[in-house]
């Protein structure tokens, strides 16, 4: 980045308008053009090292996949020299830098990792398992937690929709009647606070299946953020927006559609936010406690046999899952509030 | 530069007759009563353009939301060509003091509004891109208010208004943000426009020199609560000129009127 430009007002002459420059570089103009361009083939060989120690240094107990393991740290290597030397004009390499120094930390990480376990069990097993055996799971297990991910999807999306549809639905008719927000608005005061998980055991008695009940509550859990934030979105939208919409003959119904619910958007996106985040919650401990089927369950399956290279397999897979669900909502809120920008980033 | 004309259908609409009958008007601000209008009377004619003169926070923009029908008078009565105003309505509009314009809508789409509040966007869907043009805002219709001066901000509210062909425009300090320049040549387009579409133009501005020479008559208000101090007539053809000696006396009689004479 550069210097912003200095005006020194009292000895105003022309020279005053230049950058501070030293070598023809602005100081911090170098660290980040080193960092553009050394991070990623450092990152490089780096991955390039970790694949020669998992290659070269025999394992204590021999693990089926570390050879796949180097073959992909290798890979990763090669990946990211190549893109240094062949990619470097390119826009993509621009992101590749970005994360340069993230890359090269991970190698290292990941190479400290195998050498604690594998290479030396200094940390035991069977609490830290080797990445090979994580890969293992992946290579092995694969159709399981396949199977898993599908249930969990199944479970978890219609649920939230449900709920967001439901929470919009109240938050707006709260935020806009005074008859319903006499009535709606205690109950969501009351109500709402309960973790959802709290009514669990009474959801799986009174649904017909475990599968219902768990939907319920996941929708349960997405409603409640959605319409607090939707109806105080909606009750605090500045009068001044519907007096110029009624001078201009607005009715009731434009006002509630194209000025309420717009300007409370924002509102409403924050609580699709928070209501995303307690249904996860929701999801795990619902499959959990009773579904039988999904990543929960995978995960309470796997304590049971105490296969711990599982239980961190599907962690790392639930981690992507849910943040790959917060990024799909932060881009559609993106593409629906163009307008309004430097909002909370994810 | 585009004629907004009207379409002959609102013709026989132009231009309403504006009654005020012993208006006052309160708030109640923490229990205590605050009175902000008082016993108010006059009568604008059809087609008249007028000024309202007053002092800061007398209640000038409280008695604009009155004649918009956006709030009821506590006393006295307010009529358009003679039926008692009871609620808000598109042949009366209002220029707010302050643009507010929907960040969520394009400036065309903010333009645009009533049209497509009553449902008539599609035939006249022509009328925004005429009112954008009169308001120089032609190169700026598709962004978003928040890359808006103040000043453009405004024009942007007014072709919001005029869009929609008002027998009434309430004219709230319209220009307050636009420079002397930008200023000069939209009180010049707001004149053409008077003159062309007729419709009853009552305007609220700080500046002596804007409403002698936009207006036919301005009544002069005191502190809050608003009273009627005076009333001049300027009996000047247009285009008027600052120079000319009818107009430096209209000038220092207005002047008079608020008080201020000892400012000459
Ligand atoms: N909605 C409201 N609630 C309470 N008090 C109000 C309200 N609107 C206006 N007032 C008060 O009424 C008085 C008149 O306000 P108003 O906005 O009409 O003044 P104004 O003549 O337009 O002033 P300015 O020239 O500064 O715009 C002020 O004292 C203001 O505080
Ligand atoms: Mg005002």
């Amino acid at each position: 980045m550069n210097k912003p430009v200095q005006v020194q007002t009292d000895t105003a002459t022309p020279t005053d308008f230049t950058l501070p420059v030293e070598g023809g570089v602005p100081a911090d103009g170098l660290v980040a053009r080193l960092r553009e361009h050394v991070s990623v083939p450092v990152a490089g060989l780096l991955w390039l090292g970790a694949a020669a120690v998992s290659a070269a240094w025999p394992d204590q107990t021999a693990w089926s996949r570390t050879t796949l393991l180097a073959i992909l740290q290798a890979g990763v290597g090669i990946g990211l020299v190549g893109s240094a030397l062949f990619l470097a004009r390119r826009p993509v390499f621009k992101v590749i830098s970005e994360y340069g120094l993230w890359f090269g930390a991970l190698a290292v990480l990941i190479t400290a990792w195998e050498v604690l376990t594998a290479k030396t069990g200094i940390l035991p097993l069977p609490f830290f398992p080797p990445p090979q055996s994580i890969l293992e799971v992946y290579t092995d297990d694969v159709s399981r937690l396949l199977e898993s991910i599908a249930h969990s999807m199944l479970l978890l999306l219609p649920g939230y929709l449900l709920g967001g549809l439901v929470g919009f639905t109240a938050g707006v008719s709260i935020g806009w009647s005074k008859s319903v927000h006499y009535w709606g608005y205690p109950i969501l005061r009351f109500v709402g606070p309960l973790p959802a998980t709290a009514w669990l055991p009474i959801a799986f008695f009174f649904f017909p299946s475990t599968f219902s009940a768990a939907t319920f509550l996941i929708a349960l859990s997405t409603a409640f953020p959605v319409a607090v934030l939707t109806s105080s979105g909606i009750s605090t939208v500045t009068s001044a927006y519907y007096d110029i919409a009624r001078t201009l003959g607005a009715d009731t119904r434009f006002l509630i559609t194209k000025v309420a619910i717009p300007a409370a958007l924002p509102n409403v996106f924050v609580g699709l936010f928070m209501g995303l985040g307690s249904s996860f919650a929701v999801l795990i401990v619902a499959e959990m406690m009773g579904v039988k089927a999904g990543l929960g369950w995978y995960l309470q399956w796997a304590q049971g046999w105490a296969a711990y290279a599982n239980l961190y397999g599907a962690l790392i897979i639930m981690a992507l899952l849910f943040s790959s669900l917060i990024s799909l909502l932060f881009y559609v809120r993106d593409r629906m509030l163009v307008w309004q920008k430097g909002i909370v980033r994810w | 530069m585009v004629a907004l004309a009207p379409s002959s259908a609102d013709a026989a609409l132009h231009g309403l007759k504006v009654q005020v009958r012993n208006v006052s008007h309160a708030f109640d601000t923490n229990g205590e009563q605050l009175d902000v209008l008082d016993e108010v009377s006059f009568t604008v004619q059809p087609g008249a353009f007028i000024s309202l003169l007053g002092p800061s926070g007398c209640g000038k923009s409280t008695l604009l939301r009155l004649i918009a029908g956006l709030d009821e008078p506590r006393e006295g009565k307010i009529g358009a060509n003679g039926v008692r105003i009871v609620g808000p309505d598109p042949s009366r509009l209002l220029v707010f003091q302050d643009p507010t314009l929907y960040p969520w809508r394009t400036v065309r789409q903010n333009v645009a509004l009533g049209l497509e509040a009553r449902g008539l966007i599609r035939e006249q869907a022509h009328r925004v891109d005429e009112a954008l043009d009169l308001v120089g805002l032609s190169a700026f219709a598709d962004v978003f208010p928040n890359q808006l001066s103040g000043g453009m901000a405004q024009r942007a509210a007014l072709a919001r208004v005029l869009v929609n062909n008002p027998s009434l425009l309430l004219l709230d300090e319209p220009l307050g943000r636009l420079d002397s320049l930008t200023r000069m040549t939209m009180q010049a387009e707001l004149l053409r426009l008077w003159q062309d579409a007729a419709f009853t133009s009552i305007l609220v501005t700080h500046d002596v020199e804007e409403a002698l020479l936009l207006s036919q008559q301005v009544i002069v208000f005191s502190h809050r609560p608003a009273r009627v101090i005076g009333t001049v007539d300027i009996d000047l053809p247009y285009p008027r000129h600052r120079d000319d000696p009818r107009f430096v006396t209209l000038r220092r009689e207005l002047l008079a009127t608020m008080g201020l004479e000892h400012q000459l």
